[in-house]
């Protein structure tokens, strides 16, 4: 995450230094460019943040639960054994009617948390795999994840604005006097930099959101005391492989598992790993079962903070 | 040098400051996860007796140890103190146990809606209880530990925190029940 700001803000020197002469002696040294993308970001994001958690949940067609059925109750009292396990307050609860079985927790803080799952997931999991699920999302919530996907999310719109700017610019004679004076050695790597810097971002971002999956795992099992019920959960819908369709690309990274899953997400190479928003399946069960097979419990805990802490 | 000196007291103050409230916020939640507990404990005391009801006509053979849970029911009532409360709610706990155990037995039992909302109603109470003291006792090791590190346990010690009780969980409750399937007499 801090690699992520650190590089926003080289991507916004480098465009400030080229365009706006911003390092040059005898003139105030504001990064207009940087500051100025921030923005538009920012009001960009923070607008579908405010509003977004309503748009999400209406637009893929979630529904309230009717405690009259008995799935639905079991589910009432499994998010509420959660709730309680983590200690915060009850979220509203949502389900979708759609045979794929998914998950997913929106809301921006613990107050307007809700946490949504498809009915196809009710049906297809026990009680125990219901609640892995849960506590999953529930650790989503806790950790906020949501706050820091919207954040990685201005930042990710930062950079495109940047680039897009940069480019405009660097057609336009005006620049082109200006990039006359300085260094080729120099501004040419920058210049790479920048055409490069979208996909650079979106693989930041893409680590970001891969981390903060291993984590809710990990917060999870610490939950339930129970790694193994969300290893099986993550069994059960490896082995029902259906597609969410209602999920877009911009709503993928807040799902259970990848919605929008293509073969290359359950391959486990280097190529896959760099852009998936999801870590493979494989690896999350195996680490599960892993923990779940340790002595001190706690260890396995720790192991996967660090790898949290490591990125 | 007075820069120095102010900047030290500065930072002493933001510290205390940060370190009592973070002790005094920690306590806080200590009780509202207590009064967690108390509430599903409480909700479990009422479930009991319609358990009781409507399983007695269907197992006839189990009235041991249908009255075996709602003595432990009214022992677990009266219990004061943490310590004395917990093995009371394990008694509790085990007797529950054995009566689900059995409930296995019979056929007709589960073929029964009501039963199986009442079931799925005391399962969710024991979930509640056994999270809502996961989260107690995790909160009360926080606490505890903040007491005696360095450096919090010198302000920890000025300011008179005193360490809380963990609900402890007896070992004959990780255990699974023992159920004889034998039918008694």
């Amino acid at each position: 995450m801090l690699l992520f700001i650190l590089f926003f803000l080289f991507i916004g020197g480098a465009v400030d230094y080229l365009h706006f002469d911003i390092f040059a002696p005898g003139k105030p040294a504001f990064p207009i460019a940087t500051v100025l993308s921030l923005g538009f970001a920012a009001f960009a994001t923070l607008t579908a943040y405010y509003g977004g958690s309503d748009i999400i949940l209406s637009s893929l067609g979630a529904e309230k639960l009717n405690l009259q059925i008995p799935e639905h109750r079991e589910l009432h009292n499994v998010v509420t054994e959660m709730a309680l396990a983590s200690g915060s307050v009850m979220p509203r609860i949502f389900v979708i009617f759609d045979p794929a079985p998914n998950a997913f927790a929106t809301g921006t803080n613990e107050k307007n948390a809700a946490i949504c799952v498809t009915s196809g997931l009710l049906a297809l999991m026990d009680r125990e795999e219901t609640q892995g699920v849960i506590a999953h999302e529930m650790s989503h919530i806790r950790n906020e994840d949501v706050l820091l996907m919207t954040l990685v999310s201005i930042l990710l719109g930062g950079i495109a604005i940047l680039a897009d700017w940069s480019r405009r610019g660097f057609y336009s004679s005006r620049s082109g006097r200006r990039l006359s004076g300085k260094n080729p050695l120099v501004f040419i790597p920058l210049v790479v930099l920048i055409a490069l810097s979208p996909l650079i971002a979106r693989l930041l971002a893409m680590a970001v959101s891969r981390q903060r999956e291993y984590l809710a795992d990990a917060t999870a099992a610490q939950y339930t005391r129970n790694p193994r019920g969300l290893a099986r959960a993550l069994e059960r819908i490896r082995d029902a492989a259906m597609p969410f369709h209602k999920a877009t690309r911009g709503t993928a990274h807040l799902f259970f598992i990848n919605p929008l899953r293509r073969s290359l997400d359950d391959r486990d190479g280097k190529l896959a790993d760099l852009l998936a928003s999801h870590p493979p399946i494989e690896r999350r069960i195996a680490l599960l079962y892993r923990m779940a097979g340790l002595p001190q419990f706690a260890a396995g805990i720790s192991t996967m903070q660090r790898i949290v802490a490591e990125t | 040098m007075i820069f120095i000196i102010w900047a030290i007291v500065f930072v002493l103050g933001i510290w205390i400051i940060s370190t009592y409230n973070g002790l005094t916020a920690l306590r806080l939640r200590i009780q509202n996860a207590w009064r967690q507990i108390d509430l599903q404990l409480r909700r479990r005391y009422d479930l009991i007796p319609n358990l009781v009801e409507t399983v007695k006509g269907y197992m006839q053979y189990e009235q041991d140890t249908l009255q075996k849970v709602i003595e432990a029911r009214s022992q677990a009532m009266t219990a004061k103190g943490v310590k004395e409360s917990a093995e009371a709610q394990t008694a509790l706990t085990q007797s529950l146990g054995k009566v689900f155990a059995l409930m296995e037995n019979y056929p007709e039992l589960k073929a029964s809606k009501n039963v199986l909302d009442l079931q799925e109603e005391l399962t969710t109470t024991e979930n509640q209880i056994a999270f809502a003291r996961q989260y107690y006792n995790d909160l009360v090791t926080q606490y505890n530990t903040k007491q005696q590190v360095f450096p919090s346990n010198m302000l920890a010690g000025l300011f008179g925190f005193k360490p809380s009780e963990l609900f402890e969980i007896a070992e004959a409750e990780k255990a699974l029940p023992r159920v004889n399937l034998s039918l008694t007499r």
